[in-house]
């Protein structure tokens, strides 16, 4: 029931809060940093994901590894 | 539900790129190495495909073969194609994985949805995959291996994911995961087994069959920061826990700088630290036969703690004559795993030298493994 | 029956989270209520200073663009087309480059030349000016000095819609 709850209260703040806008304090034009190619979540998904399955089948953790964003906020 | 939103922007589909990698693992007595071609490419303005082939070609027995003798086959070859689709400020992803070895095949698939918000520095992604194995048991017939025509057993896997990652300054971008996985069916291994002190055997134990629960049910919650230091270099904290029905818990620790010099250099370094508790049903050597309802041996079930070092170097280089590859790099990493057993001895000390050390005396088992990876990536 | 409970929250959930960004995505205008463009002076390209009042008389189009901006960077040859086409016809355009270090957006420019201006907001103080919510953002303004078209983004194929803008505002 956790994730349930947890994944419906995501979904209805992400849909209360877009009738009203936050303003961004990290303005679009600001996010050279963010954009370089050594600040992306994922560099090199070939060799990550290889990794990951290494310690994987080793280890009885699994999960969790991985997230998306970031990046130039572009369009 | 608001309908009335701001006005709809769009986020991006991942770049156009290929890469192909040579992977090899040297450790425990195994070594396992092959290829991993990847190659992403945008089809028209709004979707993304993606391919990906993978081998592993094991070669050399490790300590849980050595101790039960029993027949291993050499290759892993995994297949997988993605596709994303973009509408303004969402991407739906889904993509399918068949992985086939010569005693297991395993087909996934999986679906994920990212939103970005809040002026693009909040992204939002839920994602589920679903698992379906077939389990087989390699066994010696005349001379040949085969599979055992009397073992076929299966495993369904689910795994539900959230996660969302915030930019928090110009600097400074935070990720939140958290993934809920069960499994059910056949979740052990067919050749390892347990053992039990058994003063009639002259090697002091007698080796027996695992039983494994038929379920599993884990949480694994993740926090990440990475931040952008002055200077040009990239630096990563990771830290990860993890718990499930079988008693494991587990964190894991991890730190990476990445460090860019002049043109064409990017250098990168990572430490890792991951420790983890053994499951309630495991232990090393059990008292007797029929100890509990539910035995194991499997060291990814024991308790121990591993530092693993990593160091990457990579090289920009430019293609003369072909101009639709926009970059290009060559990267060679290095990553030296070491694990140390709480609770796992190394039994091969009785088996060989039977009288020489009393059983649940052998010394605790550590592992020093190499993991090299060599790798070309275009972008274009 | 936890796993099915799950899956259908999931979904569930996935159409609350899409549902606005699919309604709101197809009725994206450019038109916005006239407003007075904000002037400005900035150091251009080839050093000299140049104002927002040179161009009075001419349907400016302002680009704020970016060489880390990937749709940026993919737009202005287009835009550097549209420049050739109707700079005779009383038009002009201005590129703003937004970084706080002009050195990658020069390297660009080199291998990537336009003719039209291109100046440097190094403090993002037009940005501001221009409230930019987007990268790369497009400002269309009349011949009296008006804002008259926002464009947000770049996809290929919103060409078009600069140019149906420019079309109308020429004429006047």
């Amino acid at each position: 029931m956790r994730i349930v709850s947890l994944i419906l209260a995501v979904a209805l703040f992400a849909s209360v809060t877009a009738c009203a806008p936050i303003e961004p304090w990290v303005k679009p034009y600001e996010r050279e940093h963010l954009a370089d190619a050594i600040m992306a979540l994922n560099r090199n998904p070939v060799s990550s994901t290889y990794l990951d399955h290494v310690f994987e089948s080793r280890e009885g953790a699994r999960g969790a590894t991985g997230g998306v964003g970031g990046g130039c906020g572009c369009n | 539900m608001c309908l009335i939103a701001a006005p709809a922007l769009a986020a991006v589909l991942p770049p156009d790129r290929a890469d192909l990698l040579y992977h090899r693992y040297q450790g425990g007595g195994i070594t396992v190495q092959g290829p991993s071609i990847l190659v992403q490419k945008k089809i028209g303005d709004h979707f993304s495909v993606g391919a990906n082939y993978y081998q592993d070609m094991i070669s050399s027995a490790s300590i849980d073969v050595l101790l039960s003798a029993s027949p291993y086959r050499e290759k892993r070859t995994q297949k997988s194609v993605s596709a994303e689709y973009l509408h303004g400020k969402t991407t739906y992803s889904a993509g399918f994985i068949n992985s086939v070895e010569p005693d297991y095949k395993a087909n996934t698939s999986y679906y994920s949805v990212s939103q970005d918000m809040f002026g693009d520095l909040t992204t939002v992604t839920m994602s589920y995959r679903r698992g379906w194995d077939r389990i087989f048991r390699d066994i010696k017939q005349n001379g040949f291996i085969i599979n055992d025509p009397t073992f076929q057993q299966r495993a369904d896997h689910r795994v539900y994911g959230l996660s969302l990652s915030q930019i928090l300054t110009r600097n400074l971008i935070s990720t939140f995961d958290y993934e809920l996985s069960t499994d059910q069916g056949y979740l052990a291994s067919p050749y390892r087994q347990i053992r039990f002190l058994d003063p009639n055997n002259p090697v002091g134990y007698t080796l027996a069959n695992q039983i494994y629960p038929g379920t599993r049910t884990s949480d694994a919650f993740s926090v990440e920061l990475k931040y952008y230091v002055p200077y040009r270099a990239a630096l990563t904290g990771k830290y990860r826990f993890f718990t499930d029905s079988w008693g494991i818990v587990a964190h894991t620790f991890q730190v990476d700088y990445v460090q860019p010099i002049r043109h064409h250099w990017t250098l990168d370094g990572n430490v890792r630290y991951y420790r983890q508790g053994a499951a309630t049903f495991y232990s090393d050597l059990f008292p007797y036969a029929g100890y509990s309802n539910f035995m194991a041996r499997d060291r990814e079930l024991a308790a121990f703690h591993s530092i693993t070092l990593g160091v990457e170097a990579s090289y920009a280089f430019s293609i003369p004559h072909l101009t639709w590859i926009q970059k290009s790099t060559a990267t060679l990493s290095f990553d030296r795993m070491m694990i140390s057993y709480l609770d796992y001895r190394d039994a091969l000390f009785s088996k060989f030298d039977p009288g020489a050390i009393r059983a649940g005396q052998e010394p605790l088992y550590t592992l020093d493994a190499s993991v090299f990876q060599a790798y070309v990536s275009l972008w274009f | 029956m936890r796993n099915r409970i799950a899956t259908t929250a999931l979904l569930a959930a996935i159409l609350a989270l899409a549902l606005p960004a699919w309604a709101a995505a197809d009725s994206a205008a450019d038109s916005v209520a006239p407003a007075p463009a904000p002037g400005f002076t900035l150091q251009s390209t080839s050093g000299q200073q140049v104002s927002l009042a040179q161009f009075k008389g001419d349907v400016v189009m302002i680009n704020f663009w970016a060489s880390w901006c990937g749709p940026c960077r993919q737009e202005m040859p287009l835009l550097q087309s549209i420049y050739a086409k109707y700079k005779d016809m009383g038009f002009t355009l201005i590129g703003v480059n937004v970084e706080p270090d002009a050195k990658t957006a020069n390297a660009w420019l080199k291998a990537t030349p336009v003719s039209y201006p291109v100046l440097y907001d190094p403090q993002s103080k037009v940005s501001q000016l221009y409230q930019v919510q987007a990268m790369p953002t497009t400002v269309i303004i009349d011949r009296t000095g008006t804002v008259r078209f926002v464009h947000r983004g770049y996809l290929p194929g919103d060409e078009n819609a600069y140019l149906n803008s420019i079309r109308a505002l020429i004429v006047q």
